[in-house]
């Protein structure tokens, strides 16, 4: 893997109707060459369809692709420079690891020796050197996966795709084989379009972020900006959970707006926003509680959970219920305390409404 | 584009070829033979299409060329959108040159009025077309194609644009040329001048439509004691085969397995071996009818030769086909609907009729259906248990073959015949689908069937058992037959009919195949091999195509493949004389007809095992090979296909059975030359040598046994070692790879 050529993606109002219903509307979206961008966003929202017609299996209804620069809209999937893991593997059952692995490479057209020093070097990449005579059938989940991203590298192709390639592994497998992905990736150079509906993967694993809904981009950016600085209340939702509580827009200095939420004043990035009504997310961990009642937002704690390493607790306030998540364990408060709510200055927005 | 080259410089050599190195036009010896080549080219039946053109006078094909020329120019254009459109323009324009010429110009010149005022007479004529002709058709079918993948269709694959257009020009000239011709065939005389009166006598035949028989006459029309025939064996085949299907799934009935070996019967039978058997039993000198005679004197008649016998014979035939599909649906109905109902109170009796009958009902319809048209397209018992007075499809075979040959009222009757049985295949299609409650559903229902009710347990016993000893006297006959000296005269046995059939002799110390069977019996063979894979390969491919592919029209294509299921064999063999006599197409008394024709027929049940197969089979398997660089083609090889091996089996055995058992067709469509077994077997009944007929019979069922046997524990062993290579694995990721039934 040594001649590796890391090619830009650029979709340009790419449209796509399956019969009646239209999937994708417009989207426009540039892919950095060596960066992994994941498509991120609740089931059904187009990301599979999105990165298929990136792959030549679906074909845009409208609009124009280009992977390096080179228009590929009508390119056939076999003669794309691009490679796919599939969400289910899709390793061939009745050929071995290093067979699957080199299928690709022969159909390439290597000559033989060639192919199996290539498939042979592919497999030890993912360290499954020893492996190649197993069967799929014969492999745990893990191994599965690693010799299907194994196929779709040996290819050394412009971009690689990957659709939720972690659904199918269990929790801790799943963070394990994530940082590897991610590992190779920057070991490699390779661009890398990742799809998932896991907020938590996207934060670890991306360069950059894309969320999607119903088709559309809804925000887009580097997974900090992303979890900061959610522009709606989907994406602040979305991207880890947020309380969404209605608050006023005082006065706007430059970029620094001064709110109110039920009493309690507090200054933050202004944002698109202007004087008069408007939306706050809050995360729950950026909630500091008082529980000597005064100079905050009031508040009645409903339910309170120990978990461990956090408390939760269920708050209600004249502007609606917060979700917080305290820290300090030591001091754990039972339901029915009174408490008086501050903010950290991270971890709010003001939101689009 | 550099594929889109390759595979253009590959048409544009394989034309010129066509142009250059082939005769033009069909070669009476056979192309095959290579006979001609000592001949080639200055012959002037021989030459080439560039000879025809400049020495022999034939400058229409100048158009052809010229179009060939034109698609050519593609492949030196850069922009693919214009390729594309050349490409698609100068296909589409050069098939239907080449067929307009074809259907036009034949041995005498024009054959249409039009362009002769047009054009002018023609100096020469033309013989059917040959390699040269349908090389360059078929160029043009792909030029068609490999324009549109240019222009970005099926995403851009020229594989599958490719498979679909030939698919289709394939289907067109098989199916709907041949169903055409006939139609034209109907208002034309001998001489093909337009003459609707036949058509027109013919459709008001009170022989054909007479309903007599209602208001006291004698007999009925034969349209109406078709159809009449035909809804009591769909009625008769259906209830029968639903006794059978709950015995072998609701009762603890001891032959179980027994029961489901019934179901290969009907495949391994040749059709006209029941009514055979039955002659033998119930016939004037049968065994039944004589010692009915000797003990309580009842006169030997002849209640056989007629609807009763037929009918039958056609319920003993098509029982186990229905029983097939019936045992699905039984077996479909979800067992917790039963419980449920059970729980609500209703006793076994209430739950059978209220829920697990209604919940059958499609299933029921389907199978009624399928009788149906099984019964209106059974040629063989009708042949020799309905001697003269018999249903459309021996009347038509008369109509062709009789003292009065009358084309056209062959053409009338095939007409009727294909009508009743198209409306029974959309009734089929429209009506039934989205409508099988059967409720399998790929979550593992628990629970048990309720158990049938007392009464209705006994029936179903009552039925099945003396059916089930009638079916085994019957086979038993077939078997035994063939040892007896003459049935009802002489019953000593003797191994005389087998000696007959197929003695070897050494003469000269070389073997001789001495026996009368042997000829047609080889030819079978031959061609059965030979048919066998083309059809499996066409099959699959189509399932392929309809399972994997989207495109406009393809409920249309899936429709007009599977239609040929519908259509009746008699019909077909009835218009392939009619289509392929004369040019364009010229295949009558060659082996290739008969190839077509298996192809053609036997192709929806390989649709069928595929489409199931490849239901099975994880989609993104066939995507993952794609984005490794395989082509739908190699993809197919690569990954489908070896996943699909039991499937391919099934339908390879399939097709090599039918086109070892199939008669209604083949009798029109064998020669002197090609004799087919089924054929001569129907010869040796009409001649009276029952002996040699039934010793011959039993030797193909014995025959068709052993290889589907021997199919069945290669493909069994191999099915077994991948099912150890795969267990082990989670089980989502587990392939499952489906029994594939064989009917
Ligand atoms: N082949 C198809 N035919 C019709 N609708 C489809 C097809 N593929 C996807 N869709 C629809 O397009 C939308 C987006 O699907 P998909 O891209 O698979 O979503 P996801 O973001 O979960 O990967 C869904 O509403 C889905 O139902
Ligand atoms: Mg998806």
């Amino acid at each position: 893997m040594t001649d590796l050529k890391p090619g830009s993606v650029v979709f340009e109002n790419i449209r796509k109707d399956f019969g009646a219903f239209t999937a994708i509307p417009d989207l426009s979206l540039t892919i950095e060459p060596g960066t992994l961008v994941t498509l991120l966003g609740p089931s059904g929202c187009g990301k599979t369809t999105t990165l298929r017609m990136l792959a030549g299996l679906e074909h845009p209804s409208s609009g124009r692709i280009l992977i390096g620069g080179r228009d590929v809209t009508m390119t056939p999937a076999h003669e794309r420079d691009v490679s796919m893991v599939f969400q289910s593997y899709a390793l061939f059952p009745h050929m071995n690891a290093l067979e699957n692995v080199a299928y690709g490479l022969e159909s390439s057209g290597y000559n033989k020796r060639e192919v199996r020093e290539r498939a042979e070097e592919g497999l030890a990449q993912v360290g499954l050197g020893g492996m190649g005579h197993r069967l799929p059938a014969e492999l745990s989940g893990g191994q599965q996966q690693r010799v299907a991203v194994a196929r779709a590298l040996v290819l050394n192709p412009q971009v690689l795709l990957l659709d939720e390639p972690l659904s199918n592994l269990d929790a801790r497998l799943r963070r394990k084989v994530r940082t590897e992905i991610r590992e190779l990736q920057q070991r490699l150079g390779f661009t890398a379009v990742y799809v998932t509906h896991d907020q938590d993967e996207a934060l670890a694993v991306s360069d950059r972020i894309v969320v999607m809904k119903e088709g559309k981009i809804a925000q887009e950016g580097a997974p900090r900006v992303l979890y900061e600085e959610p522009v709606s209340e989907f994406i602040a939702d979305f991207m880890g959970e947020a309380n969404v509580i209605p608050c006023e827009v005082l006065s706007r200095e430059g970029d620094v707006a001064l709110i109110d939420v039920g009493g309690l004043q507090h200054r933050l990035p202004a944002r698109q926003s202007s004087a008069g009504k408007a939306k706050l997310a809050v995360r729950p961990g950026s909630v500091v509680l008082n529980p000597d009642a005064g100079g905050g937002l009031d508040g009645e704690i409903l339910t309170s959970a120990y978990l461990g390493d956090h408390v939760e607790y269920e708050i209600e306030t004249p502007v609606g219920t917060f979700f917080v998540i305290d820290h300090s364990v030591d001091r754990s408060l039972p339901a029915h305390t009174r408490v008086s709510l501050g903010f950290r200055n991270k971890g709010l927005a003001l939101i689009e409404s | 584009m550099k594929n889109g080259n390759k595979r253009l410089n590959a048409l544009i050599g394989i034309g010129l070829a066509a142009f250059v190195f082939v005769p033009w036009y069909r070669v009476d010896s056979g192309f095959f033979a290579f006979e001609w080549i000592s001949r080639f080219p200055f012959n002037a039946d021989l030459a080439p299409g560039l000879l025809q053109i400049a020495l022999e006078g034939r400058i229409w094909l100048t158009a052809a060329l010229a179009l060939f020329l034109l698609g050519c120019c593609a492949r030196f254009m850069s922009d693919a959108d214009a390729r594309g459109k050349l490409l698609v323009a100068s296909g589409v324009a050069g098939i239907i040159f080449m067929a307009l010429q074809g259907l036009a110009i034949t041995f005498i010149g024009w054959s249409w009025a039009l362009p002769e005022t047009l054009f002018g007479p023609l100096s020469i004529g033309q013989p059917a077309m040959g390699a040269g002709a349908i090389t360059i058709s078929l160029i043009f079918v792909l030029f068609i194609a490999f324009g549109l993948a240019e222009r970005g269709f099926m995403k851009g694959d020229a594989f599958v644009v490719g498979s679909i257009s030939v698919l289709i020009f394939l289907v067109t000239v098989f199916i709907f040329y041949p169903i055409g011709s006939m139609f034209i065939g109907s208002v034309q005389d001998f001489d093909g001048s337009f003459k609707p009166d036949g058509l027109i006598s013919n459709i008001q035949d009170p022989s054909i439509w007479s309903l007599d028989c209602l208001i006291g006459g004698n007999r009925c029309g034969v349209a109406w004691r078709t159809l009449f025939l035909a809804v009591m064996t769909g009625l008769g085949s259906t209830l029968l085969g639903l006794c059978f299907a709950l015995v072998a799934t609701r009762t603890n009935f001891p032959f179980k397995k027994g029961l489901r070996l019934l179901t290969v019967l009907p495949i391994i039978t040749p059709p006209f071996v029941i009514g055979l058997a039955l002659t033998l039993l119930f016939g004037r000198s049968g065994v039944v009818t004589e010692a009915l005679d000797t003990v309580f004197g009842i006169e030997p008649s002849r209640w056989l030769y007629g609807l009763t016998g037929i009918w039958i014979a056609q319920v003993l035939s098509f029982t186990p086909i229905s029983f097939l599909v019936l045992i699905g649906v039984v077996e479909g109905v979800s067992p917790s609907m039963e419980e449920a109902s059970q729980t609500l109170r209703a006793d076994r009796w209430r739950t059978f009729w209220r829920i697990s009958l209604p919940l059958m009902k499609p299933g029921l319809a389907n199978a009624f259906l399928i009788g149906f048209i099984e019964s209106m397209a059974d040629f063989g018992n009708p042949l020799v248990l309905g001697g003269s007075h018999g249903v459309l499809s021996t009347e038509i075979f008369f109509a062709v073959v009789g003292s009065q040959v009358d084309p056209s009222r062959a053409a009338v009757l095939a007409m009727i015949l294909l009508s009743f049985t198209l409306t029974a295949f959309m009734a089929q299609r429209v009506w039934l689908s989205g409508k099988n409650f059967a409720t399998v559903t790929g979550k593992g229902d628990s629970g048990a069937h309720a158990g049938l009710p007392k009464s209705i347990s006994l029936t179903v016993h009552g039925i099945v058992v003396p059916w089930m000893g009638f079916t085994i006297v019957v086979y038993g006959m077939i078997l035994f037959g063939g040892f007896v000296k003459t049935w009802g005269l002489d019953n000593s046995l003797t191994l005389e009919h087998y000696a007959r059939a197929f003695s070897i002799d050494i003469q000269d110390g070389a073997l001789v195949w001495s026996g009368v069977a042997w000829d047609s019996f080889w030819t079978t063979m031959e061609i059965a091999l030979i048919s066998a894979p083309l059809t499996a390969a066409v099959g699959l491919l189509t399932a392929y195509i309809i399972v994997r592919q989207k495109f406009a029209g393809k409920n249309a294509f899936e429709f007009a493949l599977m239609m040929s299921f519908a259509i009746p064999g008699t019909v077909i063999g009835i218009s392939y004389i009619m289509a392929f006599n004369m040019p364009p197409i010229e295949m009558t008394g060659s082996a290739l007809i008969l190839v077509a024709c298996f192809v053609f027929r036997n192709m929806p049940v390989g649709v069928r095992g595929g489409i199931a197969a490849m239901s099975q089979l994880d989609k993104s398997l066939d995507e993952a090979s794609l984005t490794l660089k395989a082509n739908s083609a190699r993809t197919l090889r690569k990954v489908i296909l070896p996943l699909l091996r039991p499937a391919i089996t099934a339908a390879l055995v399939y097709s090599f059975v039918r086109a070892i058992t199939s008669i209604s067709a083949v009798i029109f469509l064998v020669s002197a030359e090609y004799n087919m077994a089924t054929s001569y077997i129907v010869g040796l009944v009409e001649n009276g040598e029952y002996g040699i007929a039934i010793a011959y019979s039993s030797m193909l069922i014995f025959v068709m046994i052993t290889v589907i046997a021997g199919f069945q524990l290669i493909v069994g062993e191999r099915r077994l070692r991948r099912e150890n290579r795969v267990s082990g694995l989670d089980p989502q990721r587990k392939i499952r790879f489906s029994q594939e039934k064989t009917a």
